[in-house]
């Protein structure tokens, strides 16, 4: 679904993708952690080419993005993007945010594409918000109507670039329960997240990314109970000793 | 002067009031047509000032440099003295069938007001975060449909209330006209006022007139603010 082969980029001089290899097959859940700055928001970004790559190559759903043949609108329309500050229209009204790209892009007749939208707000629990503007929700609201405006073009991949960390942390439980359900439908999906309970319970494999290289690859048990590098377990260190200690998600 | 009569009968009815009124349908007619030609003109040469093409780019660029730098009276002698030079005899032919006058007058406030539009409706854009642009393409918009259904409307919305001072302005603007014959209010008041020796009393009509046309919108933009664009604004 998604094959990254020797995949390098870089800002300037600094070298934000290194010898990037990686395979996401059909409906897996993969989760991308690391620090900050380790470049994992510009690997996600990479596959529906919000930026570019330099060198390698990155075959997402049989399409060659180094391809300049490749229509990337038509890519980009398989697949959702949820961003870490929800990025709703603020001028349209939740069912136009949803429905937008629908009509516009796909001819979807008005009806049907707000029939659709309907289903969606019934899965994501906002049925109720259909005519409210972006202003009048909540942070959690916002981001579930944010899903579903991915949901509603029927992607193939769903990709998720922190979709919690703006939230209250009261707020951040309704969007991975969203995440969850979407996970059990056989969704293919990438999420970068720090939630390593949701990485626990739901991803297939966890991916650790340290200063623009992959460092470990792993399903979540052995990741959590086995970590490899020593910036792996830093990592988990830090993340986890507030709250639960070190260990609390290897069982 | 202290014997003169304040008399505000004579142009408060009969025949100078008309005149004073069918100034103020011209005005307003021409400010209507005015700001509505010069928002799509605005829009597109907001459009081009921001186009990846250069050329475009500075077609658009020179055009607002030169409207805005020359005085707006020199542009309505020139569309009205010079235009029909250049312009094709079909269409000085056309021209002459409406009126003259108003035609010039309305072409050349709208390539003047066009000019501040776009502007105001360029800052509008570069207001709107880039996010929103990321969210347009990411969902498989190309750059212009992005543009057409998500940026511009926000941005259009933004500019709202600027763009109704660009009315006001082209409303007090079209006084101008006034100096190649159009009949709009300030040309009837100086009629009333060369007929009546009531110079006082028209041009106090006329004023007043502009200022309550400034009050009214400055309202409604108000309303606007508080009612809609609060409400559109990202959260
Ligand atoms: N457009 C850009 N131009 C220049 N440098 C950039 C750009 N975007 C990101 N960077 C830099 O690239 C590096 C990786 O950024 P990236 O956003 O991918 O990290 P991240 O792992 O998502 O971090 P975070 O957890 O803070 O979101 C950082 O050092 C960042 O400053
Ligand atoms: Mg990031």
């Amino acid at each position: 679904m998604i094959q990254f082969t020797g995949v390098h980029k870089w800002f300037k001089q600094l070298h934000v993708l290194n010898d990037i290899n990686l395979h996401v097959t059909p409906g897996e859940v993969m989760v991308v952690c690391g620090p900050s700055g380790s470049g994992k928001s510009t690997l996600i970004r990479t596959i529906n080419q919000l930026e570019p790559i330099d060198q390698g190559s990155l075959v997402v759903d049989d399409m060659d993005l180094s391809d300049k043949k490749t229509d990337i609108n038509k890519l980009r329309a398989e697949i959702g993007f949820v961003f870490q500050q929800f990025n709703l229209y603020p001028h349209l009204t939740v069912i136009n945010n949803i429905t937008l790209a629908p009509i516009k892009i796909r001819n979807t007749p008005k009806k049907e594409a707000e029939e659709q939208a309907m289903q969606l707000l019934i899965r994501v629990g906002l049925a109720e918000k259909r005519d409210a503007y972006p202003a009048q929700l909540s942070g959690g609201q916002q981001q579930r109507v944010a899903i579903a405006r991915g949901l509603a073009m029927r992607p193939k991949i769903m990709l998720f670039d922190e979709p919690t960390s703006a939230l209250d942390p009261e707020m951040i439980g309704e969007v991975l329960q969203v995440m969850q359900d979407l996970a059990k439908t056989g969704m293919t999906m990438v999420v970068v997240t720090h939630e390593m309970g949701f990485a626990r319970e739901v991803a297939h494999r966890v991916v650790f990314m340290d200063a623009g290289t992959i460092l470990e690859e792993a399903k979540p048990k052995d990741f959590f109970c086995n970590p490899q590098h020593e910036r792996a377990k830093q990592f988990l260190n830090q993340l986890l000793t507030p709250m639960h200690g070190a260990g609390a998600l290897c069982d | 002067m202290l014997s003169y009569q304040f008399d505000w009968s004579i142009i408060l009815s009969g025949k100078y009031f008309e005149w004073l009124l069918s100034g103020l349908k011209v005005t307003l007619q021409l400010s209507l047509a005015g700001i509505i030609l010069s928002f799509l003109l605005g829009l597109i040469v907001a459009v081009m000032r921001m186009s990846h093409f250069s050329p475009i780019r500075w077609a658009a660029w020179a055009f607002l440099e030169f409207t805005r730098n020359t005085p707006l009276l020199v542009q309505i002698f020139f569309w009205y003295f010079g235009s029909y030079k250049f312009l094709p005899t079909a269409v000085n032919d056309w021209l002459n069938a409406q009126s003259f006058e108003f035609a010039a007058a309305l072409i050349a406030l709208t390539i003047y007001t066009s000019a501040f539009i776009a502007e105001d409706i360029r800052s509008g854009v570069l207001s709107i975060p880039k996010e929103q642009m990321e969210a347009a393409r990411s969902a498989g918009f190309s750059y212009l449909r992005s543009m057409q259904y998500i940026i511009l409307p926000q941005a259009v919305r933004i500019t709202v209330p600027p763009l109704v001072n660009q009315f006001l302005n082209l409303a007090k603007n079209s006084s101008l006209a006034m100096t190649i014959g159009v009949m709009e209010l300030t040309y009837q008041a100086r009629q009333v006022e060369s007929y009546t020796f009531k110079g006082f009393e028209a041009f106090t009509a006329a004023t007043v007139v502009y200022l309550a046309i400034s009050i009214i919108i400055t309202f409604l933009v108000h309303q606007y603010n508080e009612r809609v664009l609060k409400l559109h604004k990202a959260a």
